[in-house]
């Protein structure tokens, strides 16, 4: 097999970024949800780093953008715990199914 | 000049009283409020005295010619270039009489109110609404402008209304003011509806320039007011029979009368001051406000009126005398004269000797006022002492109210024409004027005043002789409030007729010279003596006559003191055709359609409302999913559709 191509790495970025997506869309459990959401950004970070590579060798762009998502993706995950915790404070369950009292 | 603020004070004050009396009338002392009332329209009559003079004898003249002076003009409302409301004061001949007129009895009903009114709770409130009712029928005597005219005429029927209502826990009452209200506003939609023909061809809705332009023969809109018709009229003759509706109505003249003599219900003073002297003359004042226009251009209506007004005395005339009570044998006499001075007014021509109808009118108008005020007060003071309205339960009343019974038998003999007083020479004028003109209505003036004589002294003769009078009532006459005033007017109504009418009031301005002849006066003067003799013969001693002949007419008495039915026509018309026909299906499409449009458009909107709201589950794994669709769907679009 020759190096890798860049349709070759983007091939999995893709898959990565559904098989998140179906995670944050099908599980019950809202810290897996949160997985879910990690796997999302960090599919985005390899196609970053993928289209820096392949495109334009000399410069640096896309690695700089890919450490402010996994900076962002930090906090993002440390609000999202504290929604989580208050969550659970007031129904007494991280199940998604039992927060659904925004229902019409 | 006039000083315009002399005149604005001449309404400024009766609203003044209105205001204050409304408004802090609770806080003082019923005492006090009527003297605060009588006090504020002390000033605004002297004013008004005073103005009036000034017109006539100082600056109104000018060369020969009564002026149409505007005062002041402010404008109000502008419609466009053309057309504007405007507020102003107007002083002519008529409108300065009418000043005169209608403080002098307000004053009077004020004074009198003073005792007649004397431990009323509300009697502040009365207070207000004369004054509010003075206001109205001043500002309705000097508008500049026929829509300011009919604001204040409005404005008059709405006091009428609140004061017919005074004795609002009386059923009878309240049905009165409903009833004069609702005749009165359905005479305006006429009165509206020609206020708007006029001025569209007139151009203006300035008196003034309205007559003018309506006058001319060769002016445009002139032309085309008596060029275009509708059902074969033109449409000048509709506008001008139309505000005469307007003027029908507000002067109870048949068949817009029924309102009159239910307004008996109110207080007698204010029967004297509205239903007698002003308000009820405003129909005539509007007549004789467009005069020009009735007498140069539109004869046929001038035709119609004074029909009408005939009509209308002669039918009055003959229900007064077979009624009982008094306030309606008087109310029925009102209509008569009212219908005298429409007539005077219908066989009217324009200037010089043919104007002898209006200056009549006016005269009579102008007398009218003064001995039917009086014999309304007067009526007042028997009412009072007897504490009940019908003449049966009254006689012999000469010796105990004696007063009283002078000013009484003085207006008796000024309404029925006597010579010296002053109705004989008022409707001497009217009754020359009508032979000049038309012979028809002449024979019917005669008959009319051998009728009126004939009731006035029917009533008189029933309450001050007939039984000997039994005195065990518990108190005389009345003070000097009440006899105050039956003394002032019974002097106007035997000085007045000397006034030489025609120098002052005629229908170009001009003076009008008028004569006193004296065969002519011969016959009316006999019918009145004949009627007056026949009301003696019946009335004077208790006898059995009066009822024998009223069984020996039969089914002529009872029509005609059932008032010939036109109450039931009107019930049966308004309750079987108008609610059945109109009024019903009315009220089904107000209820089904347009209610159910309403209805109909909030009941889909919560049907649809209901059938998406399941949109909002709650399940945020959802909303993902929809925002993820949306996003799919708009990178299509941008990628594959919409390439930029």
């Amino acid at each position: 097999m020759s190096t890798p191509g860049l349709y070759h790495i983007l091939f999995i970025s893709t898959a990565l970024f559904f098989i998140g997506v179906y995670g944050f869309l099908t599980r019950r459990n809202l810290i897996t949800m949160l997985m879910g959401i990690e796997l999302i950004l960090n599919s985005v970070n390899l196609n970053f780093v993928a289209f820096n590579k392949y495109l334009w060798p000399h410069r640096l762009d896309g690695l700089f953008f890919t450490l402010f998502i996994v900076a962002i993706a930090a906090a993002e995950a440390a609000v999202a715990i504290a929604i989580i915790i208050n969550l659970y404070r007031n129904h007494r369950s991280i199940d998604v199914e039992d927060v659904q009292s925004m229902k019409y | 000049m006039p000083n315009q603020t002399l005149l604005l004070l001449i309404m400024a004050l009766p609203a003044l009283s209105f205001l204050l009396l409304g408004l802090t009338g609770r806080k003082m002392s019923g005492q006090v409020a009527a003297y605060v009332g009588t006090f504020l329209m002390l000033i605004a009559t002297v004013i008004a005295f005073q103005t009036a003079y000034g017109y006539f004898f100082e600056y109104g003249k000018s060369g020969d010619v009564y002026q149409k002076l505007v005062v002041m003009q402010v404008n109000w409302l502008q419609f466009n270039d053309q057309l504007s409301i405007n507020m102003g004061i107007l002083l002519d001949p008529i409108s300065a009489m009418m000043l005169v007129v209608v403080t002098l009895v307000s004053l009077m009903v004020h004074i009198y109110s003073i005792a007649y009114m004397k431990g009323d709770p509300r009697i502040s409130i009365y207070y207000a609404f004369l004054g509010l009712f003075t206001f109205s029928m001043l500002g309705l005597v000097i508008a500049t402008n026929i829509f300011q005219m009919y604001i204040f005429w409005e404005l008059v029927g709405l006091s009428s209304f609140l004061l017919i209502g005074y004795y609002y826990n009386k059923p009878a009452a309240v049905a009165a003011c409903k009833k004069a209200f609702i005749v009165t506003r359905f005479a305006d939609l006429g009165f509206l509806i020609g206020i708007l023909i006029l001025s569209y061809y007139g151009e203006s809705l300035d008196f003034n320039t309205l007559i003018q332009h309506l006058t001319t023969a060769d002016d445009a809109g002139y032309q085309a007011a008596v060029s275009g018709s509708f059902l074969g009229i033109s449409a000048l003759t509709w506008g001008l029979a139309l505000v005469f509706m307007g003027g029908a109505g507000k002067s109870a003249m048949f068949p817009l009368h029924i309102w009159l003599p239910d307004a008996m219900e109110g207080p007698t003073p204010v029967s004297a001051l509205i239903h007698a002297a002003t308000m009820v003359v405003a129909g005539v004042f509007l007549v004789a406000r467009l005069f020009p226009v009735f007498a140069l251009s539109g004869q046929l209506v001038l035709h119609f009126v004074g029909t009408i007004g005939a009509v209308s005395a002669v039918f009055a005339a003959i229900i007064a005398c077979t009624q009982t009570d008094i306030k309606r044998i008087l109310a029925y006499s009102t209509m008569s004269q009212i219908g005298f001075m429409m007539f005077a007014l219908g066989v009217s021509g324009y200037g010089g000797e043919h104007g002898l109808g209006y200056t009549a009118s006016m005269f009579h108008l102008f007398t009218h006022a003064m001995f039917k005020a009086l014999l309304f007060l007067g009526a007042g003071a028997i009412i009072h002492f007897v504490h009940s309205n019908e003449m049966t339960e009254m006689g012999g009343l000469r010796k105990l109210l004696p007063v009283t019974h002078i000013c009484f038998l003085i207006a008796c003999l000024a309404i029925s024409g006597i010579p010296p007083f002053a109705g004989f020479f008022s409707k001497e004028e009217i009754l020359l004027a009508a032979w000049q003109h038309n012979k028809f209505i002449y024979w019917i003036a005669i008959v009319t005043s051998g009728l009126t004589a004939f009731y006035m002294f029917r009533l008189y003769f029933s309450v001050f002789w007939n039984k000997p009078g039994s005195p065990d009532h518990h108190h005389d006459e009345g003070g000097g409030p009440i006899l105050f005033p039956l003394i002032v007017l019974s002097i106007g109504a035997v000085m007045a007729g000397f006034i030489p009418f025609g120098k002052f009031v005629s229908s170009d301005g001009r003076e009008l010279i008028t004569g006193f002849h004296l065969n002519f006066s011969i016959l009316p003067v006999s019918v009145a003596v004949i009627g007056i003799v026949l009301a003696m013969i019946l009335y004077k001693k208790e006898n059995g006559k009066p009822a024998a002949i009223s069984n020996q007419l039969g089914i002529l008495y009872r029509s005609a003191s059932k008032k010939f039915y036109i109450d039931e026509i009107y019930q049966f018309v308004t309750k079987k055709i108008i609610f059945n026909l109109v009024g019903r299906p009315a009220a089904w499409i107000d209820k089904n359609i347009v209610d159910g449009l309403m209805n109909g458009i909030g009941n889909s909107t919560t049907f649809i409302s209901g059938s998406i709201k399941s949109f909002q589950s709650g399940k945020i794994q959802l909303y993902a999913v929809y925002f993820l669709a949306a996003a799919i769907g708009l990178a299509f679009l941008f990628i594959y559709i919409w390439k930029q």
